[in-house]
């Protein structure tokens, strides 16, 4: 088994990084970003804030950032009754910006070195170009790991013989959809009971598929169930949106659970889920990084001597 | 022990029927589909309280012969129509869980 979650955010960049590949922060930045002048008061920026369903906005003099004016500073005018003041009595003016061109990497360990939501970004003759935020790069990330898997995919269609064994396949799953969880796993099941695969064999399938399904609903902000099957091996991927594992290790010890008490009212999130994956499967690797998401990979050998027990 | 032998013995309710005889070789108690799904074995029955289509769902990729809902727990109806999409006995009896594997014990031999 290959563990490789780690704790706090800025010691799993690493993980980020081979993930977002070469990416900029250009690529992946909001291009129309809004920004205010100098002179526009706080209840200017309060309802552009508003109007535009966003937590900040950059204050510039010229393109050039100055400063900019979050929620929090909106909250400290209002408290004190001066909504009517310019941005820039409220603002905070140590602006971290981020050059476009800079690798998203620099970004992610921007957010853990900063307490900032929000970076704007600039272009080479220091001029707001963007902005970053989370959200921008958990979206990258997602594309990043749909193309890579795609990819995977693609390769693997061309590396195996033409046996009648043979599936790619893809679920979608979304937070608690408890009414579907188990679907993906019958239908596999199906499958390889249909190509006379050993019961024994498809149970510890079963138990993998079925708990990276419940898995999916029960703990992430939903995310994709892949199957690639063909008469060597069965390979199950599972990747989600987030919120990523805190400490992997700690995921994978008998009884520890995040579940809430409705997930465990339906008969979930005793602890043993990810356990009991990883022991049915030959090959088990976990990937987590807090804020991004979880991707695991489960084999379970078809073709080999000496296979498990259940 | 056979599925049919098992519900006049034990006397307990069907929630639905026509479903094909089979072999029973032994039961499981528990109310976590986890756990179940880690330690359960097939052909066993499964005494539980968690009534829910997910526990039909764990039985029949487990390959496990029927479930027995105890303590006269509700059975929903979609948990009815999935064990009948999928040949799922699922019986009902007043008994606990402990109770209902004790009588098992008697019965059944396992």
């Amino acid at each position: 088994m290959t563990n490789m979650g780690q704790k706090g955010s800025f010691q799993s960049l690493p993980q980020g990084c081979e993930l977002i590949g070469d990416l900029k922060i250009s690529e992946v930045m909001t291009r129309n970003v809004l920004a205010v002048p100098r002179n526009t008061t706080i209840r200017e920026a309060q309802s552009i804030m508003k109007e535009n369903s966003i937590t900040g906005v950059p204050v510039v003099d010229s393109r050039v950032v100055v400063g900019i004016v979050s929620m929090n500073d909106i909250m400290n005018a209002l408290e004190s009754g001066r909504m009517d003041d310019p941005v820039t009595d409220w603002m905070t003016f140590e602006v971290q910006a981020l050059a476009e061109e800079m690798p998203l990497s620099f970004a992610i360990s921007a957010f853990s070195k900063y307490p900032f939501r929000r970076f704007p970004v600039v272009n080479k003759r220091n001029e707001l170009a963007g902005i970053i935020t989370f959200r921008n790069i958990n979206l990258a990330l997602i594309r990043e790991l749909s193309r890579q898997l795609q990819e995977k995919n693609n390769l693997n269609e061309h590396s195996v013989d033409m046996s009648s064994l043979e599936l790619v396949k893809e679920y979608l799953l979304s937070r608690y959809d408890f009414e579907n969880g188990g679907k993906a796993s019958s239908e596999i099941k199906k499958f390889l009971k249909g190509h006379g695969i050993p019961s024994r064999l498809i149970r510890r399938v079963a138990i993998a598929s079925y708990e990276l399904e419940i898995n999916l609903v029960a703990h992430s902000d939903g995310g994709m169930l892949g199957f690639d099957i063909n008469a060597d091996r069965v390979v199950i991927t599972s990747h989600d949106h987030g919120p990523g594992i805190a400490d992997v290790d700690q995921a994978l010890t008998e009884g520890f659970s995040t579940a809430n008490e409705w997930i465990r009212s339906l008969g979930f999130g005793a602890g043993i889920g990810l356990p009991n994956i990883k022991r049915v499967s030959d090959e088990f690797i976990i990937q987590s990084t807090l804020g991004l998401g979880t991707m695991i990979r489960a084999v379970i050998n078809i073709h080999t001597k000496d296979q498990h027990n259940n | 022990m056979t599925i049919k032998e098992l519900q006049t013995d034990m006397n307990c309710r069907a929630v639905w029927n026509g479903w094909e005889d089979r072999e029973v070789t032994g039961a499981y108690t528990s109310d976590l589909l986890s756990d179940v799904m880690a330690r359960s074995e097939e052909g066993q029955v499964l005494i539980t309280i968690q009534a829910h289509k997910n526990t039909v769902a764990v039985a029949v990729l487990k390959d496990l012969s029927g479930i027995i809902t105890a303590s006269n727990r509700p059975v929903p109806d979609d948990m009815i129509e999935t064990a009948r999409d999928e040949e799922i006995p699922v019986f009902v009896t007043d008994n606990n869980q402990y109770e209902t594997g004790w009588r098992l014990h008697e019965l059944g031999g396992f």
